[in-house]
């Protein structure tokens, strides 16, 4: 008998939690870390939202699949892309890629 | 075509030669002169049918030939100009057409029509002469063609439309109109050769003289106006009108005269400048510096006629208030200066040497003459004299012109330096220049009143007697000595030109001119021959009656009471016959023989008054000193330096210093700070801001997030809060 | 406290744990595993919520895919960060006070909300809700327009990948 609100807090501070390595981390592999915390928390809520609010209904579970997907493309090319970065620069440090400063 | 129509026509064909010629045919030298000539002779035709219609028309003088236009409109009613043939107009309207046209054909031979281009002829100065070779290879230099043939045609032209339209006229308003025209006419064709300096000072000197003379005859005519209300002469010379003018005084009773004495007067000075009385004789001289056809038309026939015309024409008013036959203050006047006037030029024509300036003498002398008789009242023989002489110093002029073509031409082929005018270098030209000899001595003797076969003897004759015959013993005397010097100079004139044996190589190689120039002096002397037997006094023994005297009757018809013919006296008659022969005799006497290089006889036996008479009475130097210098001297220290530099350039430098400063003050204190600095500033200042702002853009992804997110949580939650109001 | 209860806080426990550590590690590839063990808890959650099948899914995609990524990308980058200076950047307390406002945030919002404390219902037919899911995901009338998709994006984004990570032949 666990309440609907156990899970949404846990998802709301395992969301927090990657917000931070996504501010806080140097490393850009890291931050990437952080954004699949969040994802992760994203599709716990959206599963127990579907759990505990319309079970028979199929959106809830649809919705997660496709974030799975997203999720999954999104690491590939984010990956790609910092290993191509640390091919031309020597270095993955997200704040030494700032070609778009002023 | 009824006569007014034609009358009105009449100015019109000049007027467009003009200004075909200006615009036009400028360069076209045949189809100028062509157009001038047609025009001349389309108005000379206009003028022929409107004499003989008027002649043969009872009683013109009362109903003349006239017709009005409105014109101006002046409050209720209209300014009017109109034509008026009368008597008096038809006579002049009759030599000025014939004198014209004479005039324009002689003028297609004077400037060398048909001959090259001269090798260093300049426009503006007469042409030098051109070299061809003949068939053997000679070369030799002959007359060249003038390089401002057309203009030459267009001036004149436009002079002719100036005279037509002041003889054709029934207004003072048009007559003066016509009397600038050709006033401007005049000027533009002594200046014709303007690169001279001395056509130039002639040009001016001209122009300024007769302006003296115009002054005061718009003062006579403003004066008229306003008395009268009207410048028409048949509103003037109503018999009411005259005697109401007679009888007012003056304004500010000037000088006791009546207002009609003024305005006659002031009406009279404007002839004296346009007829070169004196003392404003002093521009007609230098007006020989003009071509000859310029001299013989403008200097002779007509303009100088039109001085003497007007105040025939104005006689009425000038003899308004007579009592009697006795002479009006403006009659007296008038008399004292022809006559003074008439020995005056005669006195110094005797010693002029240029060929020109003796004729320009005789003019001066022979309005005098006219003037004169008018003074006394001898209206019919003044206007006698007018039409005589018009056609005898024109033939004498042209005449002039053919002479010195000749001379030139002999100074051409032979390369001397000699002046073609003067007298003293020609000599034996009867047997080089046949025409013109016979043409030059028949005018001559014209001149001098050379007795029944001249005309100008009968219009002299006619003059003597009636200031015989009215008791102006004064007068008489003074006009029988100046016809005794005209009859010598005159003579004195053919000896040296003509008698005797050529004094210069050029005189020797001289020729006789085209047919061009003598034909025109071939039909002036028929008309110096016999246009005087339409004069001859009734009463002369013998032949006087064969022939009814034209003159007298039609002329004479122009004013409102005919005068009456004088009765025959055989005193004046004696004395014209005494002094014409005497002064003609002693002139060939004393010249006869007269050498190459040697000196004038006159010069011997007069001395040092010679040398004054040869200078003009030193006029042109008192006016110099009196009147020119002072006014050059005014002119340049008064209005040049004190007027125009100082005050209005003043003015205009402290205008232009105002508004200089004003807009340095707009510049400095409104336009820089203002306006540049608010643009500077708008500018600047997003600089400013752009530099402190761009310190946002790092260009690291996590401080974009961080601001990203700060702000879009804290709307959210903004949101969420308050809209959901928990 | 039923046993559902004591397990959920257990894992909840050790996947936040774990979570702190991933943004806290020194070492990448610590990071990397503590991730792992991360997504385990997850994936017992998705049991817990008798989603069975994203549990599975949770663990071949993410741990098996993902996750093996994440080292073998940090094997690839390794030569610049060899585990020395700090991996947090100047800014962390910012990153920080934003993480913990947005928590304070969510908390607020949903303790104002009605269904928080609801319990799970009763599900029903637990056999077809595969077969369910999987007819959703083909169904013209349903999702296969974003199954389709979905399924493009992993081809763009698998072309791309190795498209811009391939070395440049010389």
């Amino acid at each position: 008998m666990i309440p609907l609100s156990w899970y949404l807090i846990f998802a709301a501070i395992l969301f927090c939690i990657g917000l931070y390595g996504v501010l806080v981390r140097k490393n850009a592999i890291a931050i990437l870390m952080g954004i699949e915390l969040m994802l992760n928390s994203v599709n716990i809520n959206l599963i127990a939202f579907w759990r505990y609010r319309s079970p028979d209904g199929i959106a809830g579970q649809a919705f997660a699949i496709i974030v799975f997907a997203v999720a999954a493309a999104e690491v590939a090319v984010g990956l790609a892309l910092i290993i191509s970065i640390y091919r031309r620069r020597s270095s993955v440090v997200a704040d030494d890629m700032n070609l778009m400063k002023w | 075509m009824s006569t007014e129509l034609i009358t009105w026509l009449l100015p019109l064909p000049p007027l467009l030669a003009f200004f075909m010629i200006v615009l036009l045919t400028n360069r076209y030298k045949a189809l100028s002169h062509s157009l001038a000539v047609g025009a001349a002779i389309l108005s000379w035709l206009g003028s022929m049918v409107v004499f003989f219609r008027a002649i043969a028309t009872e009683h013109l003088g009362t109903n003349p030939f006239a017709s009005v236009l409105n014109w101006l409109p002046t409050g209720d009613s209209w300014l009017q100009i109109g034509i008026r043939i009368d008597p008096l107009s038809a006579a002049t309207l009759f030599f000025v057409a014939w004198t014209v046209l004479m005039i324009f054909i002689y003028s297609v031979g004077y400037h060398n029509y048909g001959q090259p281009p001269g090798d260093h002829d300049k426009k503006g100065l007469q042409p030098h002469g051109a070299i061809v070779a003949d068939e053997h290879g000679h070369k030799h230099v002959v007359p060249s063609i003038e390089p401002m043939y057309s203009r030459f045609f267009a001036f004149i032209g436009l002079f002719a439309f100036g005279m037509y339209t002041l003889v054709v006229s029934d207004n003072l308003l048009t007559l003066f109109v016509g009397w600038e025209i050709m006033g401007l006419c005049s000027y533009l064709l002594i200046g014709f050769w303007y690169q001279k300096p001395t056509a130039r000072a002639a040009m001016i000197k001209a122009f300024m003289t007769t302006r003296v003379g115009d002054v005061f005859m718009l003062l006579g005519i403003a004066y008229l106006y306003t008395s009268v209300g009207s410048l028409s002469y048949s509103e003037i010379f109503k018999p009411e009108t005259l005697l109401r003018l007679s009888e007012t005084p003056a304004i500010g009773g000037f000088l006791g005269l009546s207002a009609a004495g003024l305005m006659g007067i002031l009406l009279f000075i404007g002839t004296i400048g346009k007829s070169a009385q004196w003392p404003l004789h002093v521009w007609l001289p230098d007006a020989m510096e003009g071509p000859t056809p310029v001299s013989a038309m403008i200097h002779a026939a007509t303009m100088v006629s039109a001085g003497v015309y007007m105040v025939i024409r104005m006689f009425p008013l000038l003899q308004a208030g007579s009592e009697h036959g006795l002479l009006t203050p403006a009659m007296t006047v008038m008399t004292i200066i022809g006559a003074f006037t008439a020995i005056f030029a005669a006195t110094i024509a005797v010693a002029q040497n240029d060929i020109k300036r003796v004729l320009a003498y005789s003019t001066i002398s022979q309005l005098g003459y006219m003037i004169a008789a008018l003074g006394i009242g001898a209206y019919v023989a003044a206007a006698f004299h007018l039409v005589t002489h018009a056609f005898f110093k024109a033939l004498l002029f042209l005449g002039s012109g053919s002479v010195i073509h000749g001379v030139e031409h002999g100074v051409l082929h032979t390369g001397e330096h000699v002046d073609p005018q003067d007298m003293f270098n020609m000599g034996g030209l009867r047997k080089k220049m046949p025409i013109t000899f016979w043409t030059f001595l028949i005018g001559g003797f014209a001149l001098s009143g050379f007795p029944l076969v001249t005309a100008g003897f009968w219009s002299k004759d006619e003059i003597l007697a009636d200031a015989f015959g009215h008791g102006h013993w004064v007068v008489f005397i003074v006009l029988a000595l100046a016809a005794l010097l005209t009859a010598f100079y005159t003579m004195r004139q053919i000896t040296l030109t003509f008698l005797g044996e050529p004094r210069t190589e050029s005189a020797h190689h001289a020729k006789e001119t085209p047919w061009t120039m003598t034909l025109p002096l071939i039909i002036l002397a028929i008309f110096a021959v016999a246009i005087g037997w339409a004069g001859i006094s009734e009463s002369f023994p013998v032949i006087g009656g064969i022939i009814p005297n034209i003159v007298h009757e039609f002329i004479g018809g122009t004013l409102a009471e005919v005068p009456e013919a004088l009765p025959f006296s055989i005193w004046p008659l004696i004395v014209s016959l005494v002094v014409a022969l005497g002064g003609l005799t002693l002139g060939w006497l004393v010249y006869r023989n007269q050498k190459a290089g040697a000196e004038d006889p006159l010069k011997i036996a007069l001395g040092p008054v010679h040398s004054l008479l040869k200078n003009k009475y030193y006029f042109d130097e008192i006016y110099d000193t009196i009147l020119v210098r002072p006014a050059y001297w005014l002119a340049d220290n008064f209005t040049n330096q004190i007027l125009d530099r100082g005050i209005i350039d003043g003015i205009l430098h402290f205008i232009a210093r105002v508004a200089s400063n004003v807009g340095t003050i707009f510049r400095n204190y409104f336009d820089k700070p203002v306006v540049n600095g608010f643009g500077d500033f708008v500018g600047e200042g997003v600089k400013k801001v752009g530099r402190n702002i761009k310190v946002f853009q790092t260009g690291r992804v996590q401080q974009y997030l961080v601001m990203a997110l700060v702000l879009a949580f804290g709307a959210m939650f903004y949101f969420v809060f308050t809209f959901f109001g928990q | 406290m039923t046993p559902e209860q004591i397990i959920f806080l257990i894992v909840a426990v050790v996947t936040l744990v774990a979570g702190v550590s991933v943004v806290t590690s020194r070492n990448l590839i610590h990071s990397a595993l503590w991730l792992i063990l991360a997504l385990f808890g997850v994936a017992v959650f998705y049991v817990l919520l008798e989603a069975g099948f994203f549990a599975v899914i949770q663990v071949i995609v993410y741990i098996g895919a993902i996750a093996i990524l994440f080292i073998f990308a940090s094997m690839l980058t390794r030569r610049v960060m060899q585990d020395t200076g700090h991996q947090s950047n100047k800014n962390w307390w910012l990153g920080a006070l934003i993480a913990f406002g947005l928590l304070v945030g969510i908390t607020l919002v949903l303790v104002n909300w009605q269904g928080f404390t609801s319990l799970a219902p009763v599900l029903a037919n637990q056999s077809e809700r595969l077969s369910q899911l999987g007819l959703a995901l083909v169904s013209p009338d349903l999702y296969v327009l974003p199954f389709e998709l979905a399924s493009v994006l992993l081809v763009a984004a698998m072309i791309g990948a190795i498209f811009v990570a391939g070395e440049k032949k010389q």
